[in-house]
């Protein structure tokens, strides 16, 4: 399911399934990404930071084109203890890869592994990066 | 700020070609003289072999290698090597009238952060600037990348930088009667190409950076970020168009102007030494 704001419209809730992952998409080309990000950060419920919640940022092929500034987003995924991370959209090879990622963590976030929990494996992303 | 304002003013109010280059492996600033002799030569070379600007008009081209001992920041840079093409045409050889056709320069202001890591028979001078035809930067560039094993690069700048620069400039003060601050974005995602002009008054520009700014001499990304969003708050109660979702491309000052694909206007020459700082920066952290 694809939005560009949060909170999603309360007329289709009781259609909705259950939400997994959430993926919160910064354009590094737009300050108003980063911005409405964190607008819609607010509406999402504490139970998500628990590993269902991750940043994706998209440009970063053009750092030349850069509008946002880097240490905003670290320390966005580090206040809501989310990880980040980055992709270039132009180029097919990372966006098919990014998009393999990405379904792996909706598999561990909607119970599909065994032995993974969400929490844990959140918990091993952001290790893997402080390294 | 020691800088002549005279000696400097030819570099004001023309349009300059950035370009970010490598440290130049035996570079002596002695021998200037001799490196305009080489640098002739091999133009000349070039124009037999059919690859000069105007074919088939018989031109002289007069090369001058020069040093600029006011462009630099600390002790420690190498002071700025300025490099002129002049054509001589052959009707006025007696009374030797040049036109100056294009001039190049580099310069360190403030690079320690580049030259303390470099071997001893390296000079760093990361910041080129160039003006006039394309043709001729080619031609010199090639010939400082083949004498002195170097790497010249377009130096482009981020719509974050040209932020900063719209802050830091919006804050310099200048005397005579300052021209509007202008900041111009491109629009992203359309069929045809969409720029928008935003003209600001230079006095509500400063009056906003003044309510911005906390420490003078001292500037924050945050209050870069405030000034900006400020901005472009206005601007959206105004229009209704987000302009933080569109890319900057272009800052206009009184101080300067700087385009986002590289190009810089010097407008005032009390603030030429802190502009070069800034694009020394820039320059730096593009080779690193």
């Amino acid at each position: 399911h694809l939005a560009t704001s949060l909170p999603l419209p309360s007329e289709r809730d009781h259609l909705r399934p259950r939400i997994d992952l959430i993926v919160f998409m910064i354009d590094i080309k737009s300050k108003y990404s980063l911005k409405n990000v964190e607008a819609s950060l607010a509406h999402v419920d504490a139970s998500f930071f628990l590993g269902k919640v991750c940043f994706l940022v998209t440009g970063v092929g053009r750092m030349n084109y850069c509008s946002v500034e880097m240490n905003a987003v670290w320390k966005l995924g580090e206040v809501y203890g989310s990880p980040v991370l980055f992709c270039e959209l132009e180029l097919e090879g990372i966006r098919v890869a990014t998009a393999q990622r990405l379904l792996r963590m909706l598999q561990i976030c909607a119970g599909h592994v065994p032995g993974v929990s969400a929490l844990s494996f959140g918990s091993l992303m952001r290790n893997s990066v402080d390294d | 700020e020691n800088t002549e304002p005279q000696r400097t003013a030819f570099l004001l109010r023309k349009q300059w070609t950035l370009y970010s280059v490598t440290p130049l492996y035996r570079f002596c600033p002695a021998r200037l003289r001799d490196y305009a002799r080489l640098l002739s030569a091999f133009i000349a070379a070039e124009k037999q072999k059919g690859l000069a600007v105007e074919v088939g008009v018989e031109l002289d081209i007069k090369v001058a290698v020069s040093s600029l001992p006011d462009l630099k920041g600390s002790d420690q840079d190498q002071a700025g090597i300025l490099v002129q093409l002049s054509l001589r045409s052959p009707a006025s050889r007696k009374n030797s009238e040049e036109k100056l056709v294009w001039s190049g320069w580099f310069c360190c202001v403030f690079g320690d952060d580049l030259s303390k890591n470099v071997p001893e028979d390296f000079t760093c001078l990361p910041l080129f600037l160039a003006n006039g035809a394309e043709s001729y930067t080619s031609i010199v560039g090639s010939w400082f990348q083949k004498t002195f094993d170097c790497c010249f690069r377009r130096l482009a700048i981020s719509p974050l930088s040209l932020s900063w620069m719209a802050a830091m400039w919006t804050g310099c003060k200048v005397d005579k009667t300052t021209s509007a601050m202008e900041l111009v974005f491109s629009v992203p995602c359309l069929p045809y190409p969409l720029d928008i002009s935003y003209a600001i008054h230079p006095e509500d520009a400063k009056a906003l950076w003044d309510t911005v700014q906390k420490t003078p001499g001292e500037i924050t990304q945050e209050e870069v970020d405030v000034f900006m969003d400020c901005l472009y708050s206005h601007f959206h109660r105004h229009f209704k168009i987000r302009l933080s979702a569109t890319k900057l491309v272009k800052v206009s000052t009184a101080v300067a102007s700087a385009h986002c694909d590289g190009i810089i206007k010097f407008l005032q020459s009390q603030y030429l030494t802190g502009v070069l700082m800034l694009l020394t920066e820039l320059a730096i952290s593009q080779i690193q």
